[in-house]
């Protein structure tokens, strides 16, 4: 990942950011006496992004604050990267940086500057599935399907980061992504399966 | 027992070898499928609510002059400026004709706190971090009132009990009078839904009285109703639409806040408004398991027979509004037993209302009632299986009907054998792997199959495709699958030319998805729309194409997309080439099917299931391993394999972490959640998930409908997580009554 370039601008965002910050680690007795009132309304800061998405060059202006996965589903459009949480616990936000899997619901979009971005749409290859997406539907991976972008992006990183040799060390590695509906049986079958094909993914 | 004359053109009971596939699997893995948020409509606004910080009183004043000056607010929405909503109104005369009254907390109604966390007001700006960038800046100032949240003290008061409804079959408490008896209280926290997709609502006025709302429902119709019914408008001009359903286990079963503040935000700013709940106020907007309290008395003879149960319970709800669940239900009818006494009563608190959560109320009372019978088969020295044999029974005692079908017998059979049950200690504690303790437990669940209403309309078109509508809804389990797979078995026709659509309130009317009715109701729908269909066909043929003239619509049969005569396969015509010869050149028709027959209605429904669990506890540290679950399902025929094994496993994942891990913590100083996000509440994940084997009976229960299909998403959990604790015991001899088991409450000392 690239380290954010300080520009004067973006000074002045992080600079309001810290200032937020701090107040979040006040004490409570404190923040009672002056939280509310110290706030004032910040002017939005609009900053230029270009990354690489899905193999296509992106570039755009956006608000300082928005999350990648925010940016991704709410001005992009690329709703197959899914919300669950938006505090890095859930997994359903995952999406590949440079190859390396990622919660995009934790990531400002401007720490991306010249990134490689693959997100689920970027898998198939035009009507033919990839591999992982094959597995997960032959072996029933999913019921509601809303945690499976997720899922299945961290299931191509386990494989490709060489973690999936045992379905223990599957389980240890897919732990950070959470399935409602409790497919997890079958997630591990169609990883397992993917890895014992030896596709190359 | 199955010696029931089915309508013979209602019975396309089932062989079937289809891939067996999701249909709308492909949309799902490459992340095509649009869940409820999904959807940006132009000039969209953003919704987000500022709640209270405190547990209960009156709101003084909101300051919003702040967030309004901030950068893209457009609105800050509260009491003190929220249009008038007339399902608002309290007073019946107030309200017009068209109208109820909304059920629950009017969101942005008024100044009164009912619990902490509760939508106050409601931020509206042009984007999503304008929205949230303002909500800091919204000052409430309070006036706090006591509360009351903490269900173990408060339940202790009788005054404070609600509700309480009390059954009697024979003599009251005889379990006291059997040579053998166990009396013992089970306890469960609060658990919450959690589906993966937040709830979230879109609304967009498309005039002064029609408005259209993209939501996360289990029910496009009810959501619809309620909609109409609250701010006056015909049903016709209110469309819900829920395509896909990320999840739901009953949270989507009504409308919570998100969706009228969408409504009234939408209508006051004259532009489409998004909400989208966040993960932690999913754990107090849209419902949970309540807290509950249970204790069961459970007697028998020496030989096991049941001498009585008495069965007692009292669960949460919120001050507002009664909620109440079957927590006492299954005590009534499982097993045979002259004297049983049930009493149930509800306890409410400063809370936000709880809401059905899979299995609902019979998966808390199966804890109970499972867990007493276990302990009874100890004090007995007899096998908890062979116990619960000695009390089967095919007639209802409650009702005192025959059972449509009943296979719980080879349930056990199954199970036994596959989880290796020969291996189980008699003793508990007594058998060591590796050092660990190892012990089985087995529980049963149960739950009513019903058959409701449903209307289907059907679409053969000229291409010979058939495309089949409802407003149902599907949240996971497959009901898209499945009703393809109905369709296409009845019209012995191939499953890629049968499309299913749901999810839309336009479309005939739909059951909401829950309480296990999904496939029955609309399946029989289905069923029938493609006999009518078929019927239709052979008229068709009979009529317009030569070769028929002379023969009876009863000689003829539909299938691999043909007409023909059953005694001579000569005599066909395409479907396609028949349509050619029709006046419309396609046939469309709309059926209702209403619920169960005179004659199904002489029997008494139920889904069963039997569970069985191996555990592994580490007598160091009170660690437990799931090593391994058989589960099993009692559910007639079953539709779609490969999906409803998926919803067994799920039931399985649920059971375990309502077992083990799951639990609503509240600190009763402030009467807020503590551990509203799925790093502090704790649902199971991959790691902790034990090899799991299914098995269906799947044998089609004909006195039930027209498919022979019951439903699977509730016996899945209900019962399961009694398997665990009774497994925990067996390996322990430590009878933990209060989930979830955490290796702390079982007691064993750690060792440096």
């Amino acid at each position: 990942m690239n380290p954010c370039q300080f520009d004067g601008a973006r000074r002045g965002f992080f600079k309001k950011s810290a200032a937020v910050a701090a107040l979040y680690l006040t004490p409570s007795v404190l923040v009672k006496t002056f939280a509310a009132d110290s706030l004032v309304p910040m002017p939005i800061a609009k900053e230029n992004l270009k990354f690489i998405l899905n193999g296509k060059p992106v570039a755009l202006e956006i608000d300082a604050r928005t999350t990648m996965l925010n940016l991704l589903r709410e001005e992009i459009g690329y709703t197959g990267t899914k919300k669950g949480c938006e505090m890095g616990q859930c997994g359903a936000c995952t999406i590949h940086v440079n190859g390396k899997r990622i919660k995009s619901c934790t990531q400002l979009a401007l720490n991306h500057q010249n990134n490689q971005i693959t997100t689920i749409e970027g898998l198939a290859k035009g009507d033919q599935l990839h591999p992982m997406q094959a597995a997960f539907l032959k072996n029933d991976a999913f019921q509601c399907g809303y945690c499976t972008s997720g899922q299945i992006m961290s299931a191509v990183a386990c494989v490709r980061e060489g973690k999936a040799t045992s379905r223990t060390s599957i389980q240890a590695y897919m732990d950070t992504n959470i399935c409602r509906c409790g497919a997890y049986q079958n997630i591990v079958d169609a990883i397992v399966e993917v890895a014992k094909s030896g596709a190359k993914i | 027992m199955n010696n029931i004359n089915l309508n013979k053109n209602n019975t396309n009971l089932f062989k079937l070898d289809f891939a067996d596939e999701r249909v709308d699997g492909a949309d799902k893995v490459t992340g095509k499928a649009k869940y409820t948020a999904e959807y940006n409509l132009p000039n969209m606004a953003y919704g987000v609510f500022v709640t209270s910080t405190i547990a209960k009183g009156t709101i003084k004043n909101i300051d919003t002059a702040k967030a309004l000056s901030s950068p893209g607010v457009l609105d800050v929405i509260y009491y003190a400026n929220c249009p008038s909503v007339p399902g608002y109104l309290t007073n019946a005369a107030e309200r017009p004709k068209n109208v109820s009254e909304w059920r629950g907390h009017k969101v942005l109604y008024d100044n009164q706190v009912r619990f902490f966390g509760q939508p106050i007001a409601l931020i509206v700006a042009d984007s999503l971090e304008n929205a949230n960038a303002a909500i800091r800046l919204v000052r409430a100032e309070y006036e706090s009132q006591a509360f009351e949240t903490n269900f173990d003290v408060v339940r202790k008061d009788p005054a404070k009990l609600k509700g309480t409804v009390a059954y009697k079959r024979g003599t009251e408490n005889a379990f006291k009078s059997a040579p053998v008896f166990v009396e013992a209280e089970y306890a469960i926290p609060a658990e919450v839904h959690l589906p993966m997709e937040m709830h979230a609502s879109i609304a967009f006025w498309e005039g002064e009285d029609k408005v259209t709302l993209y939501d996360k429902t289990q029910g496009p119709k009810s959501t619809q109703t309620s909609i109409a019914r609250t701010f006056g408008l015909q049903d016709k001009n209110v469309r819900v639409i829920a395509e896909n359903v990320g999840g739901g286990f009953g949270s989507g079963l009504r409308s919570w806040a998100n969706v009228p503040a969408a409504v009234i935000a939408a209508k006051k700013l004259n532009r489409p408004v998004k909400i989208v709940l966040t993960r932690p106020q999913m754990f107090s907007l849209v419902g949970y398991r309540p807290q509950s309290w249970q204790k069961i008395g459970i007697g028998a003879d020496a030989s096991g027979r049941f001498i009585g149960i008495t069965h007692e319970a009292i669960s949460g709800t919120s001050r507002y509004e009664d909620f109440r669940e079957g927590i006492v239900n299954v005590s009534k009818f499982l097993y045979a037993s002259e004297n049983v006494d049930t009493k149930y009563s509800l306890l409410p608190l400063d809370m936000s209302t709880p809401v059905w959560m899979r299995g609902p109320g019979e998966a808390t009372g199966s804890y109970g009632l499972e867990s007493a019978i276990d302990e009874l088969s100890y004090k007995l020295k007899m096998d908890p299986i062979e116990l619960r044999l000695k009390n089967f029974t095919t007639i209802n005692p409650e009702n005192k009907m025959s059972f449509s079908d009943i296979n719980l017998k080879d349930c056990y059979a199954y199970g036994q054998e596959k989880i290796g049950w020969k291996n189980r200690p008699s003793t508990p504690g007594t058998l060591k792997e590796n050092g660990w303790l190892i012990g089985y437990g087995m529980a049963n669940g149960v739950f009513g199959a019903g058959k409701g209403s449903a209307s289907v309309r059907a679409l053969l078109n000229k291409e010979g495709k058939l495309t089949l509508e409802c407003a149902v809804s599907d949240m996971g389990p497959g009901t898209t699958t499945s009703m393809t797979i109905i369709a296409a078995n009845a019209m012995q026709m191939p499953i890629e030319k049968v499309k299913f659509k749901l999810g839309d309130s336009d479309l005939p009317p739909g059951p909401s998805q829950g309480g296990s009715g999904t496939t029955s109701t609309v399946g029989s729908a289905v069923d029938l729309a493609c006999s009518t269909l078929k019927q239709n066909l052979k008229d068709l043929a009979i009529k317009l194409a030569p070769a028929f003239a002379n023969l009876k619509s009863d000689a003829l049969d539909v299938k691999n997309e043909m007409v023909l005569a059953i005694a001579d396969p000569n005599i066909k015509i395409t479907i396609v080439d028949l349509l050619q010869l029709s006046p419309d050149k396609q046939l469309d028709l709309t059926i209702a099917s209403s619920g169960k027959t005179a004659e199904q209605l002489k029997f008494t429904s139920n889904s069963f299931s039997s569970h069985y669990v191996k555990v592994a506890v580490n007598p160091k540290d009170g660690t437990i391993k799931i090593l391994q679950v058989v589960t099993t399902g009692d559910a007639g025929k079953i539709i779609s394999p490969k999906t409803a094994r998926s919803q067994m496993i799920g039931g399985v994942v649920g059971g375990i972490g309502m077992a083990l891990t799951e639990q609503l913590e509240m600190d009763h100083v402030s009467g807020q959640i503590i551990n509203a996000s799925f790093g502090a509440y704790h649902v199971p994940l991959h790691s902790q998930i034990p090899p799991t084997d299914v098995w269906f009976v799947d044998k089609p229960d004909v006195n039930m409908n027209s498919i022979g299909a019951k439903g699977i998403g509730e016996i899945a959990l209900i019962g399961f997580a009694a398997a665990v604790t009774n497994a925990v015991y067996n390996a322990t001899g430590k009878r933990v009554r209060d989930l979830p088991i955490t290796p702390a409450k079982l007691g064993f000392k750690a060792k440096a």
